[in-house]
Formats: structure tokens, C-alpha cells, sequence
């Protein structure tokens, strides 16, 4: 009986009045704090100044893009509530795959008979062939994924796990470990210059359009802030899954393809770490590992953290083990952040 | 009898042994809103899962709207017309309003498959427009539902049934987590449903709102439907009368 008398009880609640600080803001908070910090020490204990420098600048952009091409996948992932271990494996397969149909026919003035499709004459290809086989490398890697993840509901980390091995084996088989190169020249140039950047500004501008004015941005969002309610409104939840993984497949397939560009190499050992530095720049980002939270932004600020703490240790010449344990300490750092502020939503909800 | 909007005739649902509903024979009509009531386990909910296709009844049939029907889901019941506010709310917290009221149905001003581009204004003006006629007022609708208090997104699930022209709104508990002025407002727009002719089925605990609120009481007692009262000639002794099974015991108005 008591059930029917327990509805009067409860005591009326105004309305919260809360500011909501958007995590993207903290984001660039520390960005700026962390450039200035770095920019004081220059003065004090190099004599110089470490932002007004335009080759520094630039040789920080370059380091980072690439990853950064990768984040923009694996922050719709994180979105959705998932995750993808596989993005570092896949740029290696990618790279060697790619790299293999993008083979110049001679090397200065001899014939590159080390080419791997030599014997099939598949050298100096138009620079198409790399480009959509290096693609459908990445899609097929991430539709596998998404599909794994949509329909036998193995965790994202579990299925992209098995992917991050089995990239990396297709990439170590695919020459048995012997590295391709020599690119044809339209090859190479997806990886010289500023090129890498350019792809990143696109690539990042075209995700942060799709997710903010698209059906398929509103649909990420919900799918990871409640997927059931998702599934209750008429989504078709795993299609959606299998499309982000594909995505986010797709960009680790064309970031794969600018390493091996830059480098004019492809190796099976391309990569490695990738997936993990991605996740902690979407992460740091603001990005919330819970899903549901997170911007494109966020994680281009993330990446430019990233940036500014690796070209920052070399300027003040640390030594390069102390970035690792910086950048371990701040992924930490930033993942507390977020459990600390999923709690107190919690406490407030 | 054409107004008749839901009917269910030996309506059955057996979890392995435990015979959680039992042949319950129920009609609604028109503009009539019913209170299903119950006490815990006696198959309110099983009943409600039943007809919004939430589960496979194991025997049974139901016709909505003059037709008999089959709903593989909640979905095939929702496309027909049948709303359903949950008592875990339906909603993505990371969404502002109008794409929580328009989440899977969303209006687009150019058509690309999953890319389509969203029609945010007209979603907005439509939002607007649907939250006045419930009688919901909801000061900031660009703001994530997380940011809002448990009346609002409850006022917001609500609003977003009641914005779809269906023919059937049921509402499992739709006031059980609420404040009092939160239960006020939910009740308000329940009242602004009546005035529209919108059919409800409400599933609640408390007898004081059934009885403000409704035409009809309805009680489930392990798993059968055991009456079917008028509200305006039964008081709240009988109907706990028969929520406990108990007759002749001095069930006092321990309600509010």
C-alpha cells in the first residue's frame, strides 16, 4: 500500500540553472596555456621565441595530420560509444597495398624490375588505381568491423582488436615483409609538400559539416548518447554502425596512403601507435569515451596539443622519452576528466 | 462500435511457466482515456508491451483502428499510430529538443540517403508549434536534454508522442520519477490530451491522478484483468478492493 501513497511525498525541484562550459573550450584553453607555457620557457632558456616560427609551425602541422586524418574517423567512432583499435594496422596494410599499385616503372633510367606487379606490368599506373584500391583497402577493414560490431554485438574493442592483428599480418604477407617503393611521381605528391594538410583541412571540414547538418550526424549522436531510444525511434542502428566503422576504415585507408606518399615507402611496420594517439587526441579533444559527446573540433584541437607538445620537447631539446611520458600522462589526465565529469552529470541527472 | 480504437480479445502472455497475462478482453474508444492500474507483477506493463509490439504475445488478438493487426515491433506499432511514452524515456540526452521530437523522422531540405541535409528551422518551428499545443513549456529548446530537469524531458516525451497525429497514446508511469509541480504540468498536458480527443492509456500507481484523469479504471490482478470501472461511480476503497483481491477488508484511503 505504501506505493500509492508514495507519489505525494516527493518535494518540488526548480529548474538548474547551469552554465555548460563545452568541452571543446577547456580543449583550447589548454592548447593556448600549453603553447604559452612552452613559448615562456623558449625565452628563458633558448633565447627564442617557439610560435613565431613559420618552419616550426609547419614541421608541427606536418607530424600530427596524419593522425589527425585518422582522429576525424575514430571521433565519429567514439560518438557512436565504440572505439577502433585497428586504425594504426590498417594504415600499414594500406600503405603496403596502395604502395604496390603506385610502383614507378624505372628508376632513374632502369627498369625497377623489384616492383611487386613487375612481372604483371603493373607499374606507373595512373595515380587513380593506388588512390581506390588504398580506399577499398580502408572501407573493406572498417565495414568488417562495423559489421562484426552491428550484428554479432562483439564490443567494438574485442572485434577491432582481432582487426588491428589481422591488418597487420595482411601487411607483414603482402610482400612477406619486404618494404615497396618508388611511387610514380602523382603518387608521391599525395605526401609532399603541404599536401598532408590540406587533405586533414578537407577531410576535417567535410566531417564537422556532415555531423553538425546531416541526418547521419543527428543519428551518431543518438546512437551513442542512447541506443535504445535510438533503436526505438526507427533507426536502423547497425546500418549506422557499419557506416561510421566504414568511415573511419576509409580515413586510416587514406592515411596510410599520405605515410607511404611522404615517406615514398611503404613498410609492414607503418603506424603502429597510430590508433592510440587518435584516441587521445579525440579524447583530449573533449571527445567523451562514453559516447554521445564530441566534436570534430575538439579533436582538431586534441591533435594540435599533440602537436605543440612533440615540436615544444624538441625545441627545448628534452629528451624524447620524457614525450612519451608526457603524452601517456595526459591521455590520463584527459580521461579522468572525463569520467570526472560523467559523474557529476550523473549526480546531477 | 466503430468508434472503437483498440480492442484485444483474450489477450495472453506466458513468460516459460509464469503466466503473466491471462485472456484479457479490453476495448477502447474514440476520445476515451483508461487507467490501467495493478499492483506490482499483475501484468500492467506485460499488457502494454503486448499491444505496442514490444514483445510477441503467446495468444491472443488485437484489432486497432477496425483492423485486425500484428506488430513485429514497436516500430510497426508506432507506424500505425500507437505512441508509446516509456518509463525509462526514449530520449538521447546529448540531443537538443526538436532532434529528440524528430529522432528517426527527421525533416530534410535535400535528400542524400543517411547524408541527407537537415531542415533545422523547419524542425524548430514545428517543435515550437507542437510543444504550445501540449501545453509544454520548455524555456531553452537548443539545449541538450541532459542539461534539463526530469519533468522537462518527461514534458518533451510526451510532447513528442502527442506531435504525431497518432490515433493511441499509452504512458507507462509517465509521473513516477516527478516532483509535485512536475507531476502537475505532466498531469496538465494529460488533461490538454482529453480536450483534443486524443485516446490514452495511462498505467499508474497513483490512484489520486487516475482518478483526476481518467474516464475508465482498469485492474490487472495477477496477470488477469479483474475489473473494468467507471471512474465517476467507483471511489478508491473498491478499486483497491480489487487491486488486493481482498473484499469486505477496510481498505482505507491511504491515497492521496
Amino acid at each position: 500500500m505504501a506505493e500509492l501513497t508514495s507519489q505525494s511525498v516527493e518535494g518540488g525541484e526548480s529548474p538548474r540553472r547551469r552554465r555548460h562550459w563545452p568541452a571543446e573550450l577547456n580543449a583550447l584553453i589548454g592548447l593556448v596555456g600549453i603553447a604559452l607555457f612552452i613559448e615562456i620557457l623558449g625565452w628563458i632558456f633558448v633565447g627564442q621565441s617557439f610560435l613565431l616560427n613559420l618552419a616550426r609551425l609547419r614541421i608541427m602541422i606536418l607530424q600530427v595530420v596524419v593522425i589527425g586524418i585518422i582522429a576525424v574517423g575514430v571521433t565519429q567512432v567514439i560518438i557512436t560509444g565504440g572505439i577502433d583499435l585497428s586504425s594504426g594496422s590498417v594504415v600499414g596494410a594500406t600503405a603496403m597495398i596502395a604502395m604496390s599499385f603506385a610502383q614507378a616503372g624505372e628508376i632513374y633510367g632502369e627498369p625497377n624490375t623489384r616492383a611487386v606487379f613487375w612481372e604483371l606490368g603493373w607499374v606507373d599506373l595512373p595515380v587513380i588505381v593506388p588512390l581506390a584500391v588504398g580506399l577499398g583497402v580502408g572501407l573493406l577493414a572498417g565495414f568488417i568491423n562495423g559489421a562484426l560490431i552491428a550484428y554479432t554485438k562483439i564490443p567494438p574493442f574485442i572485434a577491432t582488436l582481432g582487426m588491428m592483428v589481422t591488418a597487420r599480418g595482411v601487411a607483414k604477407w603482402w610482400t612477406r615483409g619486404e618494404p615497396v617503393s618508388f611511387p610514380t611521381d602523382q603518387f608521391a605528391a599525395i605526401g609532399q609538400g603541404m599536401t598532408p594538410v590540406l587533405i586533414f583541412v578537407a577531410v576535417a571540414a567535410l566531417f564537422y559539416l556532415i555531423l553538425k547538418f546531416t541526418v547521419y550526424g543527428t543519428h551518431t549522436y543518438a546512437i551513442g548518447s542512447n541506443q535504445d531510444a535510438a533503436r526505438m525511434s526507427g533507426i536502423n542502428v547497425e546500418r549506422h554502425l557499419v557506416l561510421v566503422y566504414s568511415i573511419a576504415g576509409l580515413l586510416s585507408g587514406l592515411a596510410g596512403m599520405v605515410v607511404a606518399a611522404r615517406g615514398l615507402t611503404a613498410q609492414a611496420g607503418m603506424g603502429i601507435m597510430y590508433e592510440l594517439d587518435a584516441i587521445a587526441m579525440a579524447v583530449i579533444g573533449g571527445v567523451s569515451l562514453a559516447g554521445g559527446r564530441g566534436s570534430i573540433m575538439g579533436a582538431t584541437i586534441g591533435m594540435l596539443i599533440f602537436g605543440v607538445i612533440i615540436s615544444g620537447f624538441t625545441f627545448l631539446s628534452l629528451d624524447a622519452y620524457y614525450q612519451e611520458m608526457i603524452k601517456g600522462a595526459i591521455i590520463v589526465a584527459a580521461v579522468v576528466l572525463d569520467v570526472w565529469r560523467q559523474k557529476r552529470r550523473a549526480m546531477e541527472g | 462500435m466503430s468508434d472503437v480504437i483498440l480492442k484485444t480479445e483474450d489477450l495472453t502472455k506466458h513468460y516459460g511457466g509464469v503466466q503473466a497475462l491471462e485472456g484479457a478482453d479490453f476495448e477502447l474508444r474514440d476520445g476515451e482515456h483508461v487507467a490501467i492500474v495493478g499492483d506490482n507483477g499483475a501484468g500492467k506493463s506485460t499488457f502494454v508491451r503486448q499491444i505496442t509490439g514490444v514483445e510477441q504475445r503467446t495468444r491472443g488478438r488485437i484489432w486497432f483502428d477496425g483492423e485486425q493487426v500484428e506488430f513485429d515491433g514497436p516500430l510497426d506499432a508506432r507506424e500505425a499510430g500507437i505512441e508509446t511514452v516509456f518509463q525509462n524515456l526514449a530520449l538521447a540526452d546529448e540531443l537538443d529538443v526538436p532532434s529528440n521530437l524528430f529522432l528517426g523522422r527527421e525533416k530534410v531540405k535535400f535528400r542524400l540517403g543517411p547524408f541527407s541535409i537537415l531542415d533545422r528551422r523547419a524542425m524548430r518551428q514545428d517543435t515550437e508549434e507542437g510543444l504550445r499545443r501540449t501545453g509544454v513549456k520548455i524555456p531553452k529548446l537548443d539545449n541538450a536534454i541532459r542539461h534539463m530537469s526530469g519533468g522537462q524531458r518527461q514534458c518533451v516525451a510526451i510532447a513528442r508522442s502527442a506531435s504525431f497525429a497518432s490515433r493511441l497514446i499509452i504512458m507507462d508511469e509517465p509521473t513516477a520519477a516527478l516532483g509535485v509541480q512536475e507531476t502537475a504540468q505532466v498531469e496538465g498536458i494529460i488533461r490538454n490530451l482529453k480536450e483534443r480527443r486524443v485516446p490514452l492509456i495511462l498505467v499508474s500507481h497513483n490512484l489520486r491522478q487516475v482518478f483526476d484523469l481518467v474516464d475508465r479504471i482498469i485492474v490487472f490482478r495477477r496477470g488477469l484483468l479483474v475489473a473494468d470501472l467507471n471512474a465517476a461511480e467507483v471511489d478508491g476503497n473498491e478499486v483497491v478492493k480489487h487491486i488486493t483481491g481482498v473484499a469486505n477488508q477496510d481498505a482505507t484511503a491511504t491515497f492521496a
